[in-house]
């Protein structure tokens, strides 16, 4: 018996070593210098991309799919790295933990409505701005609030300690701030005049205003008090794939994919794509 | 660490505590009083009565915390026009305070009932045989007894009631949790830290809790 046992502790334990060995050599694919490892891990199918799944029209999990703007921004990345975009591995992440999953390796590219500011810069590398969106209010249709201005004693909803709520609390305090822990509730507050506005991003408020059930019921009110561009979060270290990154999206402008991920995502919403501007790109400092 | 160096981040942190305390205080006075009618309830003579305790026992001990609270702003609120104040903050404070003494008191009320298996039959019997009433025989004679066996479990209670108020950060109750994830949201790369920083704090605060209701257990239990 004991023989037996050992035997087989024997036989897992070389079973383990040999898959970990495995392991270790497909983790880091040998790179000729220069060249970003993300290109040889696009090559052999195994990018992973941080991405958000409660945005509709952005990056929206419905089943076990990931569905938006973001998510075709990520398969024009694939693409341009060489690699296939439907072997693409999606990770849902949230705001709070897009620097940590980058560092970790938890995922090698974040496509997550990802704002480039200098805080993010030194823990993480931006490619882009692929979009610039601004914060903006989402009103029910027969509101008469028409900018931050007159929000003054008025219920305003948002994520709790989001970006847009912290600039609320800052920037106008006479609104009345009520915090959710995700956009949904917020407009079901919305939708039951509980609140009367949701604020985040443009974009984002245009995806949720576009959502069937609540059509003709909001307005955003288009008048955005803060710019955010959106970057394409990868490991600080990877300034090649950064700069990679970069021609990608030059070039997904020139063949028209850019325009094409736009239409088939938030264009939807009758919203022409927004033209990129290819000179506004990062330097991808490193 | 440097997170807490930032005067504005540790002000949000003292904040954060010190809205669980401002929960708890008020939850758990709630709760206190409204475990005792439901124990009295759910040991009167009176059917409409014990019905109504056992049914505010069963839903509330069986529902998810969460939802209570939920509901409490969704149904009490939005739906059906509770309104505390015309102050956001202050309305959902006392939101969540309801929800957090409406939960709470079921078990409140639950260890009260055991506290008043443990008064032998005896006295409520003579209690009877003198003249006394169900009300002055509740509060004159078992409430006190059944009262003095029940301090430990009430303290656990407290302890998962000031745990369990940083469930009201789902509606925007600046408590804690919610203090936490915005730091983590703002620094990333510092979530061990930060989770560290909190934990130990909840540690902090009710380890002296729980030795200090052991310590008055001992002291006021019936030595029978």
């Amino acid at each position: 018996m004991r023989i037996k046992r050992l035997a087989a502790i024997a036989a897992v334990a070389v079973l383990a070593f040999g898959a970990a060995a495995c392991g270790s050599d497909s983790d880091t694919p040998s790179t000729p210098s220069g060249e970003s490892p993300l290109v040889a891990k696009a090559k052999a199918g195994q990018l992973k991309f941080g991405v958000k799944a409660d945005q509709p029209g952005l990056g929206l999990q419905a089943g076990s799919a990931y569905e938006g703007f973001d998510i075709e921004i990520a398969k024009i990345i694939a693409k341009g790295l060489g690699g296939d975009a439907a072997k693409n591995t999606y990770v849902t992440t949230v705001s709070a933990n897009r620097e940590p999953f980058i560092q970790t390796g938890q995922v090698d590219i974040v496509v997550a409505t990802y704002t480039i500011n200098d805080d993010r810069k030194k823990k993480v590398n931006f490619a882009g701005p692929y979009f610039t969106a601004g914060q903006d209010l989402l009103v029910p249709t027969a509101s008469t609030i028409t900018g931050p201005e007159g929000l003054d004693g008025k219920k305003v909803c948002s994520v709790t300690g989001s970006t847009p709520a912290k600039r609320i609390k800052e920037k106008y305090p006479k609104a009345q701030l009520q915090e959710f822990d995700a956009y949904s509730k917020c407009i079901e507050a919305l939708n039951t005049g509980t609140v009367d506005a949701v604020t985040t991003d443009d974009i984002i408020l245009a995806g949720y205003a576009a959502q069937s059930q609540y059509a003709g019921k909001f307005k955003l009110v288009g008048k955005p008090f803060s710019s955010e561009p959106y970057g394409i979060g990868l490991k600080l270290e990877d300034k090649a794939g950064c700069t990679k990154i970069n021609e990608i999206l030059k070039a997904s402008v020139t063949d028209g994919s850019y325009k094409a991920a736009w239409d088939a995502t938030l264009g939807k919403s009758g919203t022409p794509a927004p033209t990129l501007d290819v000179s506004k790109l990062t330097n991808c400092p490193a | 660490m440097d997170v807490f160096l930032d005067p504005a981040n540790r002000q949000a942190y003292l904040d954060g505590f010190l809205t669980i305390l401002k929960l708890t205080g008020a939850s758990a006075l709630l709760a206190l009083v409204l475990g005792m009618l439901l124990a009295a309830c759910r040991v009167s003579p009176v059917p409409v009565l014990r019905a109504l305790g056992a049914g505010w026992v069963h839903l509330f001990r069986n529902t998810p915390l969460t939802l209570v609270i939920l509901f409490c702003f969704f149904g009490l609120y939005s739906a059906v026009g509770v309104e505390f104040s015309e102050d956001i903050h202050i309305n959902n404070y006392w939101l969540a305070v309801t929800g957090l003494s409406a939960y709470t008191a079921a078990f409140v009320c639950e260890a009260i009932r055991s506290g008043i298996n443990t008064v032998p039959v005896g006295q409520a019997e003579a209690a009877r045989a003198l003249g006394l009433s169900f009300s002055q025989n509740l509060r004159l004679i078992i409430l006190p007894q059944a009262m003095r066996s029940v301090v430990a479990p009430l303290g656990s209670i407290l302890i998962a009631l000031t745990k369990n108020a940083t469930i009201a950060g789902v509606i925007g109750v600046a408590e804690a949790s919610s203090a936490m994830k915005a730091l983590i949201e703002s620094n990333g790369d510092q979530t061990i830290a930060i989770f560290a920083v909190f934990a130990l704090t909840f540690v902090a605060l009710l380890v002296p809790v729980g030795y200090a209701f052991s310590a008055l257990a001992n002291r006021l239990v019936v030595r029978r």
